[in-house]
C-alpha cells in the first residue's frame, strides 16, 4: 500500500477509539466501587449513584432487565405493553452487550486480525447477534414447545451450547493464529531484508542459472514476484485471503452460538405466559440492540486497525512487521479467549442453571 | 500521535472488565432461622427462599400438574431434591464461620433436610434445614449470605429475616444488608478475615449478619 493522508475519518476512529479505551480502562478500575452502588433493595431503598461507565451501564441493564419481566406480567392483560416490552429489550440488549461478554471481544479482535472493512464489521456483528436472538428462539422453541423439556434439560443444551461456542472461539483463534503467524513469519524474514538483499540477488542469479538448465521458469516468476512485493511492504488485502461471507462465518457462528442467560428467561417467563409473539419479538429487539453495541465496538475496532494500517504502510520492513505482529496478536487474543472460556479460567454469564 | 498498539489496547481495556460484573438473572428473597441446641451450640439455618417469577417458570418447566396454574408439594418434590443438590455446589450460598478467630475457615454443611418446594402466586418458594456438619460453637458468629459470582442475587426479606430458634436470651443479632452501605460490620469482617477464600465479587453484595452470645 503506497503512503496516503490521513483520513478525518481516520483520526475521528483514532480519537473514538482512545476515548473507548480509557473509558473501559477507567470502567474496569471503578467497577468494584460501581457494583457495591448497583444493589436495589427490595424496599425501594434509593439506590447510590453508580460510579463510572461500567457502573452506569450496569445499573442501566439491571434496571431494563428488571422491567422486562413486569413488562411480560402486564402483556398478560394489556396487549399494548408488547410495544413496551419490545423497546425495554432493545435497550436491555444495547446496554447487555457494553457489559462483559465474550461477543465482542471475539468479532474486534476477529476483525483487527483481519483485514475488514467497516462495512463488514458491522455486518458481521448484527449477524452473529441476530443468530444469538435466533438460537435462543430455537432452543426454547423447540425445547419446550414441542419436546416440553425439563429446566434441567434445557440447562444442559445451554451448556452445549456454551461449549460449542468457546471451542469454536478457541478455532478462530488458532486458525488466525496460523494464517497470521506465518505471515508475521514472512514479514520478519523481510525485515532483514536489507542485509540479505545482495545475498538474495545472489541466489536469485543461481536460481535463474538453475531454472536455465531446469526449465523452471514458473518458479522464477514466482520469487521474484515475492520478492518485488516485500520490497514495498506487503499487501495486506492479498493475505487477507478471499473476500466473500464464507470468512467470517466461524467467527458469526463462534460469537452467536451461545444465547444470552437473558434471552432465555425472557422467552420462557413470556411463552410461559402463552405470550409467543411477544417473547419472539422481544428476543430479535435484545438481538437489534446487542447488535447495536457490538457493531460500534467493531466499527471503531475496524478504524482503529485502517489507521494503524495508514501509519505503517508507508514504512516498508518496519510497517509491515507491526501490523503482522498486531493482527497475530489479536488472533492469539481469540485463541486465548478461547481456551480461558473453555478451562472456565475465565467465567462468563452463568448457564441459567445453577 | 496515537500508537499504533492502540487496537489490542482497546481489546485488553475490553477484556479487562470483570466477567461477574453481569448484572442478576436471578433473585431470591430469603428468610433465615439460625436453629441453636439447649447448650448454645448452633445446629444449622432453616431457610425460606423465594424465587423470581421469570425464574420459576424457568425452573418449573416440564414439571407436571393436574390443576393448570397450581402445583402441589409432591408434584415438585422431584425439582425440590434437584435444586438442593445443585446448591450443594454453591455452598447454598451461604458463608457461615466463627468470629472468634480470626482466620477461622467457613464452616462446613451436611446435608440439607426437609426440603421442599411451595409454588405461591407463580413463585416458587424452597424451605430447606441446613445443618452444620459438626454444631457450631462461637461467642461471636458471622453468616454472609451471597453468590460469589452474582448470578444470583441474595436479598433478604423485608421484615424479621432473620429469627434466633432457641438461642440464649442474651444473643443479639445485628445484620447488614448490602444497601447499607459500607457496614461496619463488613468492614471488621474483611480486615479480620483476610485471606478467606471467600473472595469473588459478590462478596459486596453480601447480607452480613453477626450473632453474638456474651
Amino acid at each position: 500500500m503506497t503512503a496516503r493522508r490521513i483520513s478525518p475519518g481516520g483520526w475521528i476512529g483514532a480519537i473514538a477509539l482512545l476515548a473507548l479505551a480509557i473509558l473501559l480502562a477507567d470502567a474496569a478500575i471503578h467497577a468494584a466501587a460501581a457494583q457495591a452502588s448497583l444493589f436495589q433493595g427490595p424496599r425501594g431503598a434509593p439506590a447510590p449513584p453508580a460510579t463510572g461507565l461500567v457502573g452506569w451501564l450496569l445499573q442501566k441493564q439491571s434496571e431494563f432487565y428488571r422491567q422486562m419481566s413486569a413488562t411480560i406480567r402486564a402483556a398478560k392483560s394489556d396487549g399494548s405493553a408488547v410495544w413496551t416490552l419490545v423497546g425495554i429489550s432493545f435497550a436491555y440488549g444495547v446496554f447487555h452487550a457494553a457489559g462483559p461478554g465474550h461477543g465482542k471481544a471475539v468479532i474486534s479482535s476477529y476483525l483487527i486480525a483481519n483485514q475488514e472493512t467497516a462495512r463488514r464489521g458491522v455486518a458481521l456483528s448484527f449477524a452473529a447477534a441476530m443468530l444469538q436472538a435466533l438460537v435462543a428462539v430455537l432452543l426454547v422453541g423447540v425445547g419446550r414447545l414441542v419436546f416440553n423439556v425439563a429446566a434441567a434439560t434445557m440447562c444442559d443444551a445451554e451448556r452445549a451450547l456454551e461449549i460449542g461456542s468457546y471451542g469454536l472461539i478457541a478455532l478462530v483463534g488458532a486458525a488466525l493464529v496460523w494464517t497470521k503467524g506465518r505471515a508475521l513469519l514472512d514479514a520478519a524474514r523481510h525485515w532483514r531484508a536489507p542485509h540479505d538483499h545482495h545475498d538474495h540477488h545472489d541466489h536469485h542469479d543461481h536460481h535463474d542459472h538453475h531454472d536455465h538448465h531446469h526449465d523452471h521458469h514458473h518458479d522464477h516468476h514466482h520469487h521474484h514476484d515475492a520478492h518485488h512485493g516485500h520490497a514495498h511492504g506487503p499487501l495486506p488485502d492479498e493475505l487477507a485471503g478471499p473476500g466473500g461471507w464464507r470468512r467470517g462465518l466461524g467467527a458469526i457462528v463462534a460469537a452467536g452460538l451461545r444465547p444470552c442467560s437473558g434471552a432465555i428467561l425472557v422467552l420462557v417467563f413470556a411463552f410461559a405466559q402463552t405470550l409467543y409473539a411477544a417473547g419472539i419479538a422481544a428476543t430479535f429487539a435484545m438481538g437489534l440492540g446487542t447488535g447495536l453495541t457490538v457493531a460500534t465496538i467493531a466499527f471503531v475496532a475496524v478504524r482503529a486497525k485502517g489507521l494503524a494500517h495508514r501509519l505503517l504502510a508507508h514504512r516498508s520492513g518496519f510497517g509491515a512487521l507491526a501490523l503482522r505482529l498486531m493482527e497475530c496478536a489479536a488472533g492469539a487474543l481469540v485463541l486465548l479467549f478461547g481456551i480461558a472460556l473453555l478451562s472456565g479460567y475465565l467465567v462468563a454469564e452463568r448457564a441459567t442453571c445453577f | 500521535m496515537p500508537r499504533p498498539s492502540i487496537g489490542p489496547l482497546v481489546l485488553i481495556a475490553a477484556l479487562a472488565a470483570p466477567p461477574a460484573s453481569a448484572h442478576p438473572h436471578v433473585f431470591i428473597s430469603a428468610g433465615a432461622e439460625l436453629l441453636y441446641r439447649d447448650d448454645g451450640a448452633i445446629l444449622g439455618l432453616r431457610y425460606t427462599w423465594t424465587f423470581d417469577d421469570m425464574f420459576s417458570a424457568y425452573a418449573l418447566q416440564g414439571v407436571e400438574q393436574k390443576t393448570r396454574g397450581a402445583y402441589t408439594r409432591s408434584e415438585l418434590d422431584h425439582l425440590a431434591k434437584l435444586n438442593v443438590d445443585a446448591l450443594a455446589e454453591f455452598r447454598y450460598f451461604t458463608f457461615a464461620r466463627s468470629a472468634d478467630e480470626p482466620a477461622a475457615a467457613n464452616a462446613p454443611f451436611a446435608e440439607p433436610r426437609d426440603y421442599y418446594f411451595d409454588y405461591i402466586d407463580g413463585s416458587l418458594v424452597l424451605h430447606f434445614t441446613l445443618p452444620f456438619a459438626a454444631a457450631m460453637r462461637a461467642r461471636s458468629m458471622l453468616v454472609e449470605i451471597y453468590d460469589p459470582t452474582y448470578f444470583v442475587a441474595m436479598v433478604l426479606e423485608d421484615t424479621d429475616p432473620v429469627r434466633l430458634v432457641g438461642a440464649p436470651a442474651a444473643c443479639a443479632i445485628s445484620l447488614h444488608r448490602p444497601a447499607d452501605g459500607p457496614a461496619t460490620a463488613r468492614a471488621l469482617g474483611e480486615a479480620a478475615f483476610a485471606g478467606n477464600a471467600n473472595a469473588g465479587l459478590g462478596h459486596m453484595f453480601a447480607n452480613t449478619l453477626t450473632v453474638t452470645c456474651p
